[in-house]
């Protein structure tokens, strides 16, 4: 695993040296995204090795013999990627209702490819929540996760994956919040997030009030760290958490 | 001594109401427990019957359980945090090594949930295939449950029989993809491997050995008078309890809830296959037993269904050799085995996702394990445990 993980970005040497050629002929060019193909193989040589000589280094060995044999086979991807789907607003009668109770507490509520979900103010997000239980009859919390921004000012998306068995109908409800800011649990509404929110806990050190039992979960209670944070690399471990508990001097 | 205490000792079975908290604080420094009639028996993480790595601390007055906690965790490897870290088809095989009784659907969730997220379809003929495994594997996994449940409750051949014919099951994978266990069956955007010739017999076949032998289980169990006396009435869950505790799958369905993922959000080919959703109505570990023996006679006729239909064409979308999905977050998940498996995964762009949230049915189902044995005897956490049908390795991940 440690030499796999020393790798930050796995691509497949064939299919990442036409791409990267690509971009390191496009300095000849005027627009650096220009989807045109590369012209002879002679310019993109000498451009690679004269402007941009870290590119190959980077690359590493394979990238010099795909790009010797290139002039027999061009780029293949001169079309501009299709653009993804995009978010849609989402207009129904319970986002109208909310809207009107909350006003800009409701951030977005949009569909993406055909999934609903909800962007909210963490400081309303109990009442919302609440209230999809309650009234809306979404009486199944199927989970609660986090994801992690670091380079956000509000790090932390916390997303609610609710459901509704009278409906059949999923929607997601997602709050933003700081550092060290806490969401009220959704424990009393529905029990299932008892082990979740401590998952979340132990997993991103978001706390929740008014949990019965915050802590640890899957990892050790000693265990120093959020391991699904971005700022926590894949080989990190607690090394005197280890050594006192296992008695080794690495986990690895 | 305590109004914690107090919560515990006149529980009774389907009593504790939601509000009530499930969680033990053993470590507080002034309630040693010594002046008490209660005494605190750990069970696990080594014990044959949790099934692997569970450990279950018991609180317990005489042979009456009065509480629990799980402590889970010793099988955790960061499957999340490894995917973050791979590209979307390298991770496509750790998966497989979450539920590894039933490696195929955690295969096909995760596959459908990028082919999700790419806006890419299966092209028929996989989708097929796919349905096929999926459904053998549904068999192979309960095959799995019955035999190590019978033997927790005490009952020693259905083990051997049923391990004896999900080796046919396993014969199949392995002619197909070269796996038995962790088949890694799937790739992202169809099947990389064919049926291979007489794939088709080989699954009829395999039907129409299997089911006088799931006739021979029932033979062997539900009428039998110390099965029902271990499993009657043991562990009641009502629905709204189910509910609100997220239980999902063959548990949810056992206390009444008609509700299956293949056909409330259909997805894969399920929408062409007729089956029934079997229910049951106690809700308790007889019932389980119930709903997941009729569970495996509705994939038989799925497989039936999926061979016969078969289409022709290709296996593989047209997808790109580099995975990079626009931009979005998704959820998808599947009736797995085990109940409801979610992926929720964050793509930035880039080739390896931004995050992959495994929502495991397991780990969810054990959280229904204290209110369910709550009032009972020692001997039925074990029958419990074996009822909800977990796999440590989902658990923790």
């Amino acid at each position: 695993m440690p030499d796999e993980s020393k790798d930050p970005k796995p691509i497949s040497p064939e299919s990442s040296a036409p791409a990267s050629a690509a971009e390191a002929g496009t300095p000849t060019a005027s627009t650096p995204k220009s989807a045109e193909p590369v012209k002879t193989s002679a310019a993109p040589a000498t451009a690679d090795s004269a402007s941009n000589p870290a590119a190959p280094t980077s690359e590493g060995k394979p990238a010099a013999p795909a790009a010797a044999a290139k002039p027999t086979a061009p780029p293949a991807k001169p079309t501009p990627k299709p653009e993804g789907p995009k978010p849609e607003p989402w207009d129904s009668d319970l986002v109208r209702k909310l809207k009107a109770q909350y006003g800009s507490g409701i951030k977005e509520a949009s569909t993406y490819v055909g999934q609903k979900y909800l962007v909210v103010d963490s400081s309303i997000v109990y009442e919302i929540l609440l209230r999809m239980h309650d009234d809306e009859l979404f009486d199944y919390c199927v989970d609660i996760t986090a994801v992690h921004y670091p380079k956000r000012e509000q790090q932390f998306d916390v997303v609610y994956v609710l459901y509704s068995f009278h409906n059949n109908e999923r929607v997601r409800v997602k709050t933003q919040i700081q550092e060290g800011e806490t969401l009220r649990s959704a424990f009393s509404i529905w029990p299932t997030a008892n082990w979740l929110e401590r998952e979340v806990f132990d997993m991103f050190g978001i706390s929740f009030d008014e949990h019965p039992g915050l802590k640890r979960i899957l990892l050790p209670d000693g265990w120093k760290g959020h391991p699904l944070r971005k700022d926590y690399p894949i080989l990190q471990q607690d090394q005197e958490w280890v050594q006192i508990n296992l008695g080794i001097e690495s986990g690895q | 001594m305590s109004d914690f205490e107090n919560d515990y000792r006149h529980a009774k079975p389907g009593q504790s109401g939601p509000g009530i908290v499930d969680y033990l604080d053993l470590e507080t420094k002034d309630q040693t427990y010594l002046d008490a009639t209660e005494l605190v028996l750990n069970m696990g993480p080594q014990h044959p019957s949790t099934h692997g790595v569970l450990r279950v601390i018991l609180k317990l007055d005489g042979e009456k359980v009065l509480g629990t906690e799980c402590v889970i965790g010793y099988l955790h490897r960061g499957v999340e945090k490894i995917a973050e870290n791979r590209t979307y088809a390298m991770f496509n095989p750790y998966v497989d090594r979450m539920d590894y009784v039933a490696a195929v659907s955690n295969g096909l969730g995760y596959c459908e949930a990028v082919e999700k997220l790419l806006n890419a379809e299966a092209p028929p003929r996989a989708q097929y295939i796919r349905v096929i495994l999926t459904e053998l594997c549904r068999i192979a996994s309960h095959q799995v449950w019955l035999g190590t449940h019978a033997l927790d409750i005490g009952a020693l051949t259905p083990l051997f029989y049923c391990f004896r014919d999900r080796e046919e099951i396993l014969k199949i994978f392995e002619k197909y993809c070269g796996a038995r266990l962790t088949t890694h069956a799937f790739r992202i955007g169809g099947c990389i491997y064919e049926a291979y010739d007489g794939f088709e017999q080989d699954c009829l076949k395999f039907c129409e050995h299997f089911l006088p032998k799931l006739n021979e289980y029932e033979e062997l169990l539900t009428t039998n008078r110390i099965w029902v006396r271990r499993t009657k009435g043991v562990g009641i869950l009502k629905p709204e309890d189910c509910i609100a505790l997220g239980v999902t799958g063959p548990v949810l369905r056992a206390s009444g809830v008609k509700w299956d993922l293949r056909k409330a959000q259909p997805y894969e080919a399920y929408k062409n296959f007729e089956f029934e959703i079997p229910t049951g109505v106690n809700g308790d570990t007889y019932d389980r037993y119930l709903v997941r023996i009729e569970e495996m006679r509705q994939s038989v006729r799925i497989i039936r269904q999926a061979v016969e239909g078969l289409p022709t064409g290709p296996i593989m979308a047209k997808i790109p050799k580099v995975l990079k999905p626009p931009v979005g977050e998704i959820y998808h998940s599947i009736e797995a085995p085990k109940g409801e498996l979610g992926y929720f995964i964050v793509s930035d762009g880039s080739t390896q996702p931004y995050r992959v949230r495994v929502r495991p049915p397991s780990f969810v189902n054990l959280q229904a394990l204290d209110k369910m044995v709550r009032g009972l005897l020692v001997a039925d956490v074990v029958a419990v445990i074996g009822t909800l049908d977990i796999v440590l390795g989902e658990v923790d991940r």
